[in-house]
């Protein structure tokens, strides 16, 4: 028989964020149990968290079980003993040979479980396994932890409950309602629950949530906020969006505060009008069926009239106090302890933009970014900083370059943001970003895990995007030395070129990634490698490159973000070509065989030592082809080098012709090494 | 209409009917309802409790001189504390909104996560905001930890700001045009005090005195705190309560000292850590002092 399964997890009201995740998590949990079933169904409310799934079977199936009991050679009261353990006659044991010799055994009959039963000792574990950033216990101190406390769980399977208690909640088969709609306590079934639900004013389905909020808001010009809409569709169990308006004349305040204190402090959409300008109305989205006499949309309209009237006040007390005035301030602003304060700060950004090679606006830009933490707005609406420092800028009658580089100079704030516009703003942020980069690391403020309390890693692969989009022709080798002092590892670490070691090496210390036995022996440095993560993850997650072709381009070096970039596009154009594969996977030959022989190049070829035939051929060919870029040789080269490890024997007996032989293949795999190291390329043959 | 003290005596009757001891507010300056002993010590140790309380509470960073519609230097609270909490307490939490007269289906209601902390009291727990038609009316928060002490029973705090929710309920945009009692207002009772503290807060208060009160609030409490013996059989009896006064002294007087702009930000730090340990101390010796000496 094959029974319907439901489970659904009552909770206080869940942060919205943290629920898609623990859907996702609760699903790989039952997964786990490995009961075979149908489709699975996982939906959630900020109150419960709902797993269905169709055709479990009520029994696990029967097995069989071979029970080793005492050696052949045991006395019979052993075998005796044991047969009366399992129930059973001595003669129904059988003896088999077994890898320790022979042995009793006996083959027992196992039924199959009641998937109730199974489910009913792992549901408990599987919930309190649900993973949540930050949980909480609330039975007592070493009570259960979860994110808010569980006040009812459902867990049918068929019409029957699976029985368990957690928390001092039983398992069973009532739902609860909408918390001022519907009713407190509903008997439901798998086959009625989801319509039990609707009858209580409970969508279960976030999309049917989803589609209620935009169909609500259909005849209305909204802004798009994808992220808004989910926060809402998860904040709510019968979302019902209405629309309020605001006193016109708050338009005079800047878009970017209207749209702020809506956004992130009402959660409210904002309205344009037919011309795409802002419109002074907005839209929220409630969490009850209808505002027949308008309550919620005019006690929402005066939250709204209050939080403008704050960012009237603020905006003009700041105006009475110019941005380059508020410089000195910034001396009372602490960055980071160890790090100073933000008129320090200030300082060596403008220092980092001079050497990135800004010019006048984006100097002046550098030294102004700063001054706004010191303005009313951004103390209140800290979400806006630069931006309000750019629209202060703007109003004082700062340059178009130097007011946008300002207000951009905090982009890209995530992955989809946009870098900042112009070159200016480009070399602030990037500045601003390496200063915090380098100086934290330098005073060992260092993310681990999840923990990165100063942004690190959005800071680091701001860096990345502003370079390589910004196609900023700037070397990482020097600005990645902490604080100027030079003595970075290099960047461009190409493994064929001997390079002399910065420290004597230790045993102790990592070895880098780079071109691995190749490179020189360095200090570690955390950023650096902290760095080459990011790049990585941009090439790779952001852009769609395959691991080991960025693997194999970083290896030739990154110093030069753009440069990368182009090889990364060689390398991506060039792969589904015949001859790519074939004459990768001979360079990782020659690559091991040059480690094996502990081979570091330096020498030159002695053409006398060179045999006729293969070996000749090769030569012959590369010193044609050398010089050009690979797409050119490709097609040569591969075959005299299929031909080569034919034929030539490269550990020859004679020392001389072996050497000269190693040199003939590290200069070879040298010269094609600029642009990849293409050993690192994962071949099929 | 109703006023704003019939609201007040209204939600003092509800969680009066539901257990819990109606105490007056603290006569100590605090920042917050939850730093008065009622809440802070309370909820240290086994003992089941249930509190309720209006908490002028200072902040003397939030002054406007009387002038802001909506902030103030000093708001009321009014705390609640249910110890353990009830299965039930958001039901019974969202009926005393309807006790005051809000028609809970005809407004919108909606729970945001919001985590308090209070790093000078060694304090946090996990919650909401609750959010009455895009208002918020109430910080709601199981607490975890105070003092620094995991709590043997997580009590529920409900925390109403009482002019915010009452202003909302009168319809007044701003705090001073509440209806106090019967014709008086909010701004006749309390415009003057709240012009006269944003004065000394921001422009008048002696730096060099408010510094010395903090030393010597500090000394008092941590001459105290050293004083404890935890082996005494007379240790029942050690002044632990107005130990921690002088921590709420010395918290007011860094809050004032900080609005006063006397504090930099490097400083910060340290002065908040000096007040967290000593709050950290008196939560530590009090849950001691609740138990028989060890033999």
């Amino acid at each position: 028989m094959s029974l319907p399964f439901l489970f659904e997890i009552g909770v206080e009201e869940i942060p919205d964020w943290m629920i898609p995740d623990a859907l996702e998590n609760l699903h790989v949990l039952f997964e786990k149990l490995a009961i075979p079933h149908e489709s699975v169904t996982l939906d959630a409310t900020p109150r419960r968290l709902v797993l269905r799934a169709e055709g479990l079977p009520e029994r696990q199936a029967d097995s069989q079980e071979r029970v080793l009991g005492p050696p052949k050679a045991a006395p019979p009261q052993a075998v005796e003993g044991f047969a009366r353990k399992q129930g059973i006659k001595p003669e129904d044991l059988v003896v088999e040979t077994t890898p320790k010799g022979e042995y009793y055994t006996f083959t027992r009959n196992v039924a199959g479980r009641l998937t109730k039963d199974i489910l009913a000792e792992a549901l408990p574990g599987i919930i309190l396994k649900i993973y949540f950033p930050k949980t909480m216990y609330w039975t007592g101190r070493s009570g259960p932890r979860f994110i808010r406390p569980i006040r009812w769980i459902v867990a049918l399977l068929g019409e029957e409950i699976v029985p368990f208690e957690l928390a001092g909640v039983r398992s069973g088969a009532l739902t609860s309602g909408h918390r001022r709609l519907g009713a407190k306590e509903i008997s439901v079934t798998p086959a009625d629950y989801v319509q039990r639900l609707r009858e209580n004013y409970v969508i279960l389905s976030a999309e049917e949530r989803r589609n209620r909020i935009r169909e609500g808001l259909a005849g209305v010009r909204v802004k798009p906020d994808p992220a808004l809409l989910e926060t809402l569709v998860y904040i709510t169990e019968y979302p019902t969006p209405i629309v309020g308006g605001f006193d016109p004349l708050f338009l005079e305040l800047p878009e970017e505060v209207l749209v702020t204190v809506m956004r992130h402090h009402q959660k409210y959409f904002s309205v344009e009008d037919a011309e795409g300008k802002l419109a002074p109305q907005f839209a929220t989205v409630m969490n009850i069926d209808a505002d027949p006499e308008g309550f919620v949309r005019r006690g929402n309209e005066r939250v709204l009239r209050a939080r403008f009237n704050d960012a009237r006040f603020f905006w003009e007390t700041d105006q009475k106090k110019k941005l380059a005035d508020r410089l000195p301030d910034l001396a009372h602003v602490t960055f980071q302890a160890k790090l100073g304060s933000y008129r320090d700060k200030t300082k060596r950004v403008m220092a980092l933009v001079k050497e990135l090679g800004g010019k006048a606006p984006a100097v002046r830009a550098a030294r102004l970014c700063k001054c706004d933490l010191s303005t009313e707005l951004v103390k209140e609406f800290t979400e806006l900083q630069g931006v309000v420092g750019g629209l202060y800028a703007r109003a004082q009658g700062e340059r178009t370059e130097v007011w946008q580089a300002i207000y951009d100079h905090y982009k890209p704030e995530s992955m989809e943001d946009a870098i900042p516009r112009h070159l200016p703003g480009r070399q602030v942020s990037l500045a601003d970003k390496l200063d915090t980069l380098r100086g934290c690391f330098r005073v060992g403020l260092i993310p681990t895990g999840s923990r990165d309390p100063f942004a690190l890693r959005r800071a680091a692969q701001g860096v990345v995007r502003i370079i390589v989009e910004g196609k900023l022709d700037v070397s990482l080798d020097a600005l990645l030395a902490p604080d100027g002092a030079g003595h970075a590892r290099p960047l461009q670490a190409n493994p064929f070129t001997p390079q002399p070691p910065a420290d004597p090496p230790s045993p102790d210390l990592p070895t880098p990634d780079v071109g691995a036995g190749h490179a020189p022996p360095a200090r570690p440095d955390p950023l650096r490698d902290f760095l080459a993560d990011r790049v990585r993850f941009y090439f790779k997650e952001h852009r769609g490159f395959q691991y080991d072709e960025v693997n194999a381009a970083m290896a030739a070096g990154w110093s030069n973000l753009v440069d990368l970039e182009a090889r990364l596009m060689r390398i991506q154009k060039l792969r589904p070509t015949p001859d790519f594969e074939p004459l990768a996977a001979a360079f990782k030959r020659i690559h091991n065989i040059l480690a094996q022989a502990g081979f570091t190049g330096g020498g030159t070829i002695d053409q006398s030592l060179l045999e006729p035939g293969p070996e000749q051929e090769l030569y012959q060919e590369f010193t044609q082809i050398a010089g050009q870029p690979i797409e050119n040789a490709i097609s040569k080269l591969r075959p005299k080098v299929d031909l080569f490890f034919d034929k030539v024997l490269v550990n020859a007996p004679d020392a001389a012709v072996r050497q000269n032989r190693l040199t003939l293949l590290h200069t070879l795999l040298a010269e094609f090494s600029t642009m990849a190291d293409f050993s690192e390329i994962v071949t099929n043959s | 209409m109703q006023s704003f003290q019939e609201i007040i005596f209204k939600l003092k009757q509800y969680w009066a009917d539901r257990g819990a001891i109606i105490q007056e507010p603290y006569d100590v300056e605090v920042g917050a309802g939850t730093m008065c002993p009622e809440t802070f010590l309370r909820v240290l140790g086994p003992q089941p409790y249930r509190v309720a309380y209006v908490q002028p509470s200072r902040r003397p960073a939030d002054g406007r001189y009387g002038d802001n519609p909506n902030r103030l230097y000093k708001h009321s609270q009014l705390q609640v504390i249910l110890k353990p909490s009830p299965d039930d307490i958001i039901e019974q939490y969202l009926a005393s909104l309807e006790a005051i007269g809000i028609d809970l289906r005809q407004h919108d209601i909606k729970f945001e996560e919001d985590n308090w902390e209070s790093p000078t009291l060694g304090a946090w727990g996990i919650g909401w905001q609750v959010m009455l038609d895009g208002l918020e009316v109430t910080q709601f928060t199981y607490f975890q930890q105070c003092g620094g002490i995991d709590l043997d029973l997580v009590p529920a705090e409900l925390t109403y700001g009482l002019e915010r929710l009452i202003a909302f309920l009168q319809v007044k945009d701003s705090v001073y045009d509440i209806e106090w009692a019967k014709g008086v207002s909010y701004g006749d009772v309390r415009h003057r005090e709240e012009l006269q503290y944003s004065v000394y807060n921001f422009e008048m208060a002696s730096i060099p005195t408010l510094w010395k009160l903090f030393g010597l609030h500090e000394g008092e409490a941590a001459r105290l705190l050293a004083a404890y013996d935890p082996k005494s059989a007379e240790k029942k009896r050690f002044p632990l309560l107005p130990a921690y006064d002088h921590v709420l002294k010395c918290s007011n007087l860094f809050n004032t000292l900080d609005s006063r702009g006397a504090i930099s930000v490097t400083e910060r730090v340290g002065v908040i850590q000096r007040v967290r340990k000593l709050a950290v101390g008196v939560a530590q010796a009090w849950l001691d002092q609740q138990q028989e000496v060890a033999a």
